[in-house]
């Protein structure tokens, strides 16, 4: 029994400290190929001191919120495409989908005369019912989710076409809370108190955590690393809302002194949102039957997992999200346009969950991903349009974020590589 | 009385018969070994007990009551748990995850009680005596080929299961591996469950196996208590459906094809 000995895995040594323990096991777990955010988290700090380096005003309270209301319809989509890639399953529609979602309710709001809030929740709705067909489809009919979403990609990309007509665009009306979504700004003292609910919340469930896995008689993460992260967030949350408390309004006179400061409200929603998917997939069942399933879809059905109906599901989520996304984007623009959500639309969400450290072989990802994810990519996009000049700017920025996208997913198949080694 | 049994068994697919007329028992607290050779009929035995073929006649009893096992749930229901040789696992969930697959424990707001389960894991692994597996927090992929059989063992155990069926489980592993799942198969049945050891490695049932059953071209050709034959005898009754005075009359044997 000599060879069982020296096989066995190296203890658990209990002579250092909590701290070290897990500084160790954190270690093992990154050579263990188990990256978590540390790549995409790394890769944003270089390239956002490369753009601030080299180009002056890229940090600047101005920028900043444009790249934040620019990054948030890629990373909304992204959300939601994290479900769907965690099955191993690829929603190309995702990007039609939010236009065709927009377009309708556009059309409503518009050309029927829906109040605002009805006409987003018919666009919301169909969105959650071409998910559950596009599910349906997958689970019961067995064709590939492929195929399925490169027809419903083209063939929405017609609907939005045919619904919006020929004059191109639908404009919408200024002054309803769709277009403040992206456009108008939290007061600055609801902006700290948010801040402070969710620095505080968030420390509260880490402690609350450790505190039930002590009293359990369970390893938990030390204090100093929870302290750690802690700081961490409020330091980001605070530069952040700071920054955006700054006026960017130049134009201020006597006649014209409207002030353009505080964080745009799609922050709110884009925090919401994450708060609310990351509770369900690392907390739940749901969320856990996710996970399986994109692991190993043989033993969730032994394991009693409704695989069918956990495929719906996270269709029925993207659909929904990208519809969100598709709105999020209406209110940017101020319009839907004939072609929403068209283009490079889904593939840069795609590629900001990709980025985010999302695998595209199901099973491993995280709702962080596509906020770090899109970050990356809308920095990317932000900074190239500054750098670069003239008439082939965005000939470079779609070379660039093309070349992010591939690093990203080689290292996702060398990590993969690593690990079943 | 035995804890599963089987009368008169028969199975066909089509023209092709897979199992003719098969009792079969295993009783609590004994490693009984099904042995035969390729195509006897091991797998469809193992599949009509759990429930994912239906048998065409003869009966299954537990606890000396019939019992109808239309699909694999009835089996769970029953306890009756197969470990599968491709290892029923998801290799990205950890070993807590995977244990309690599709049986999570609930705490408050509808939350997984990842504390209680976490507790329940360690504690079926250290019941079982298993020191190999460091973190009951570690990632399955991150396991050996022992580790993960060991896993997928401690789950029967902590589901309470009746009958654990370990189709070929160490067929996969090296030397000192075998060892460790060996062990592990005699603790399981010594805490009274009734384990039926699918195997073709001859050393491993010899060595572990307190009753022996060998199909023979869909047929059982004898079941009998380890201590009562040797190697020698086994491999003749897989072999050639007899050896001496034990297994199926010589004529009888031609003709069952599989």
């Amino acid at each position: 029994m000599n060879a069982v000995v020296a096989e066995k895995a190296p203890q658990h040594q209990r002579s250092g400290s909590a701290l070290s323990a897990y500084i160790r096991d954190y270690l093992a777990r990154l050579r263990g190929g188990e990256l978590g955010s540390a790549p995409a988290l790394v890769g944003l700090i270089v390239i956002t001191a490369f753009f601030a380096i080299v180009h002056q005003g890229f940090l600047s309270a101005y920028n900043l919120e444009a790249l934040v209301i620019q990054a948030a319809p890629i990373i909304v989509m992204a959300m939601g495409l994290v479900f769907v890639l965690l099955l191993g399953e690829i929603d190309l529609s995702a990007g039609t989908t939010g236009g065709l979602c927009s377009a309708i309710m556009a059309v409503l709001l518009i050309r029927h005369g829906w109040w605002w809030w009805l006409a987003i929740l018919a666009g919301l709705a169909v969105g959650l019912i071409i998910g559950f067909s596009m599910g349906w489809l997958r689970a019961y009919a067995g064709i590939p989710s492929f195929v399925i979403t490169l027809a419903t990609f083209l063939a929405f990309q017609g609907v939005t076409l045919i619904l919006v007509g020929g004059q191109g665009s639908i404009i919408l009306p200024a002054g309803t809370p769709l277009i403040g979504l992206e456009n108008s700004f939290v007061p600055l003292w609801l902006g700290w108190v948010l801040l402070g609910v969710f620095v505080v919340g968030y420390a509260a469930l880490k402690l609350l955590d450790a505190r039930g896995r002590r009293s359990a008689g369970l390893p938990a993460t030390p204090v100093a690393v929870i302290v750690a992260k802690v700081v961490g967030v409020a330091v980001v949350g605070i530069a952040f809302t700071y920054e955006m408390g700054i006026n960017r309004n130049l134009i201020t006179n006597a006649f014209f002194s409207n002030k353009a400061e505080g964080e745009p409200w799609v922050v709110v929603l884009l925090a919401l949102l994450f708060v609310v998917w990351h509770f369900i997939l690392s907390r739940t069942r749901y969320g856990r039957h996710v996970y399986a399933v994109g692991g190993n879809e043989e033993a969730s059905r032994r394991g009693g997992v409704a695989v069918s109906r956990i495929r719906i599901s996270v269709f029925v989520i993207c659909s929904g999200t990208a519809a969100v996304s598709g709105l999020v984007a209406a209110s940017l623009l101020q319009s839907v346009q004939s072609n929403a959500g068209a283009g490079n639309t889904l593939l840069l969400a795609v590629g900001a969950a990709v980025i985010g450290g999302t695998s595209l072989f199901g099973g491993r990802g995280r709702m962080i991903d596509a906020v770090l994810g899109g970050l990356v990519v809308a920095v990317i996009i932000n900074g190239m349009s500054d750098l670069i000049q003239g008439a082939n700017s965005s000939g470079y920025e779609w070379v660039v974020t093309g070349g992010v996208l591939l690093l990203a997913a080689g290292f996702d198949a060398v990590v993969r590589r690593g690990r079943t080694a | 009385m035995k804890t599963l049994e089987l009368k008169g068994v028969g199975k066909s697919f089509g023209p092709v018969v897979a199992l003719r007329s098969v009792d079969f028992s295993a009783a609590a607290g004994d490693v009984t070994a099904l042995v035969g050779d390729n195509g006897a009929g091991k797998s469809t035995m193992v599949k009509c007990i759990g429930g994912i073929y239906r048998i065409d006649e003869g009966e299954i009893l537990l606890d000396g009551t019939a019992q109808h096992l239309h699909e694999p749930r009835d089996a769970a229901h029953l306890g009756i748990e197969i470990v599968h040789q491709d290892l029923a696992l998801c290799d990205n969930l950890d070993v807590v995850g995977n244990m309690f697959l599709g049986r999570e424990k609930i705490g408050r707001f509808h939350t997984l009680d990842e504390n209680e389960m976490e507790q329940l894991a360690g504690q079926t692994l250290a019941s079982l005596s298993v020191r190999t597996v460091r973190s009951v927090r570690q990632k399955v992929a991150s396991l050996s080929g022992g580790q993960r059989q060991t896993v997928a063992i401690a789950k029967s155990v902590l589901w309470s299961s009746k009958i654990v069926i370990l189709d070929e489980p160490t067929a996969a592993l090296g030397v000192a591996q075998t060892e460790q799942v060996l062990d592990l198969v005699r603790r399981l049945a010594d805490r009274g469950v009734a384990v039926v050891l699918v195997s073709h490695n001859m050393n491993d049932v010899m060595k572990v196996a307190d009753s022996i059953a060998v199909l023979f071209l869909g047929r059982m050709a004898a079941q009998v208590r380890r201590s009562e034959v040797n190697q020698t005898q086994v491999v003749e009754l897989i072999t050639s459906g007899r050896s001496g005075d034990l297994g199926l009359p010589g004529a009888e044997t031609i003709g069952a094809s599989t």
